[in-house]
């Protein structure tokens, strides 16, 4: 059981991050398979809340989408749309924001809109903001998921769709968003955090066997890694094994 | 009063060239034999609003029934792209495609707004995103009691609204369970709609955290059962999850989508 993919070893430290009994806005894909395992695992009382409406959702497979009947059908409430971002997501009700990203930078700031060309008329149209801008502007902090790539960890993103930390420090606090913002990045090479001062994005935690050149090669600016980076415990059996198995039963 | 009519009935009654049309359905109950019929109809030039254009936009963008979008979230969930809608962004085919793009929280706003009769809503949103600056339907205002300055979003008010719904009755009330999403907001918010439903029972049995529309709130209901397949209906239909990630290579390649629309829509019988 010792062998894993550098996916399975982030989805697994990314579930090891939620505590708990603690409030969860989840986002689909990287983010949902991390929240399922994580209350499969050592988080069973996890608030697994959906933009769909679904809070308390307690599926016993991954779901497929953001409105996947499994989570409606387990859910403690289904609500509407407008309740869910109005009275739960914009009241602060909610402890973590748990994002996906096609593009970040080392402010944290999120685009999903376009890359290239003009906003009129890009290269690259990507699917728009849907929950997100809200989701890392009210929760009371957030954590991205996002595998590490040139492509995807740039310098600066072109369009911001949902901000992060904007230009440094100051800038939540100027634009009134009232959570703390993006607290880690959780890659396929390790975990980046917000430095206190800068606000900067520093590689603190590495996995097993990455190298800090790998790091950087994979990164889109001159990212400062720690001196004594925290080198992340590989996935447990245990972990590994319940992962697994939402694989197993998608595939099913 | 509603009236019960057939589809094709209620889209020729209902929907015109150049109106502005919600079809709504977050994941759930979205109504796709509504939307196949609107490009049977042939209609154009829609401004098509909804949060989550999904497949059923993406095919009537295909098709060039819409001028414009209004959206939030434009993906294939849990599979990609959408490959007409960005072919129209990208590449204006079959037709160019004007964009007002909002977040979630905003575009629920903006249909809460509508439906409460009030030109705006406000809320804690966009700041610090670049949509700001991309739409003229987003404007910061100052909260006249604290100071604050908060974000106003434009009204929705459109022409016509399209959902799909578990039941009705014979006197077409109109009841819908499981994730409702924004679809309340979307019929009140509208000057007309239609309502597709799996079944037409004698009486409607609450449920509980069901939404039920009184027959006065709705044009037209039309008997159309798995009328939101891809998507489900809940305690009904299941969603065909095959048929999204088959949709990705429809979609990308123009030739495979137009013999799809062909064979699945125009030459598909109209309900």
């Amino acid at each position: 059981m010792s062998e894993y993919t550098s996916d399975e070893m982030m989805t697994v430290n990314a579930a090891r991050a939620l505590t708990d009994g603690m409030t969860c806005f989840v986002g689909i894909g990287l983010p949902s398979a991390a929240a399922n395992l994580a209350r499969a695992t050592h988080a069973p009382n996890l608030v697994l809340i959906y933009e769909s409406g679904t809070i308390g959702a307690k599926p016993d497979r991954l779901p497929l989408s953001i409105g996947d009947g499994i989570l409606a059908e387990t859910a403690d409430a289904v609500i509407s749309v407008p309740e869910i971002f109005n009275y739960w997501l914009q009241a602060g009700r909610i402890d973590v924001g748990f994002l996906g990203a096609a593009q970040i930078d080392k402010y944290g700031n999120i685009n999903t809109t376009v890359v290239g060309g003009t906003y009129e008329s890009p290269k690259v149209r990507l699917p728009g903001a849907g929950g997100a801008p809200e989701i890392a502007a009210s929760c009371k902090e957030v954590i991205v998921v996002v595998r590490q790539s040139l492509r995807a960890f740039v310098e600066q993103v072109e369009f911001v769709t949902s901000v992060g930390y904007g230009s440094g420090p100051g800038d939540r606090e100027k634009y009134g968003l009232r959570g703390s913002g993006p607290q880690k990045i959780i890659t396929d090479l390790g975990v980046l955090t917000p430095d206190p001062a800068t606000c900067e994005f520093t590689v603190t935690g590495i996995y097993p066997g990455v190298s800090a050149e790998t790091i950087k090669e994979r990164t889109g600016w001159d990212v400062v890694i720690a001196a004594e980076p925290e080198i992340i415990a590989a996935p447990t059996a245990a972990e590994l094994a319940a992962l697994r198995k939402f694989k197993e039963e998608r595939r099913s | 009063m509603s009236e019960i009519v057939s589809l094709a009935e209620a889209v020729r009654r209902t929907i015109r060239d150049g109106d502005t049309v919600a079809m709504e359905g977050f994941t759930h109950l979205i109504p796709f034999a509504a939307g196949h019929e609107v490009i049977r109809q042939r209609r154009r030039d829609l401004t098509l609003v909804r949060m989550t254009p999904d497949l059923i936009y993406d095919q009537l963008i295909g098709a060039g029934c819409a001028r414009k979008l209004v959206f939030s979230w434009g993906g294939n969930p849990g599979v990609g792209s959408l490959h007409r809608f960005r072919d129209a962004v990208e590449h204006g085919w079959p037709n160019p495609v004007e964009i007002e793009e909002h977040s979630h929280a905003g575009m629920a706003n903006r249909y809460v707004a509508g439906a409460s009769g009030l030109p705006f809503a406000v809320l804690r949103g966009y700041a610090g995103t670049g949509l700001v600056e991309q739409t003229d339907t987003i404007k910061p205002v100052t909260c006249p009691f604290t100071g604050e300055t908060l974000m106003a979003v434009a009204a929705l008010n459109p022409d016509v609204a399209v959902i799909h719904a578990q039941q009705a009755d014979r006197s077409g009330n109109v009841q819908l369970w499981g994730i409702v999403g924004v679809q309340k907001e979307a019929i009140l918010s509208a000057e007309r709609s239609i309502v597709t439903v799996e079944e037409i029972v004698d009486t409607l049995e609450p449920r509980p955290g069901a939404v039920v529309l009184p027959s006065w709130t709705v044009s037209c209901v039309a008997h159309v059962p798995g009328g939101s397949h891809p998507s489900y209906a809940s305690g009904y239909t299941e969603r065909d999850n095959d048929y999204y990630v088959a949709w990705d290579a429809i979609a990308r390649d123009r030739d495979a989508f137009a013999k799809w629309l062909d064979e699945q829509v125009y030459q598909g019988v109209s309900a």
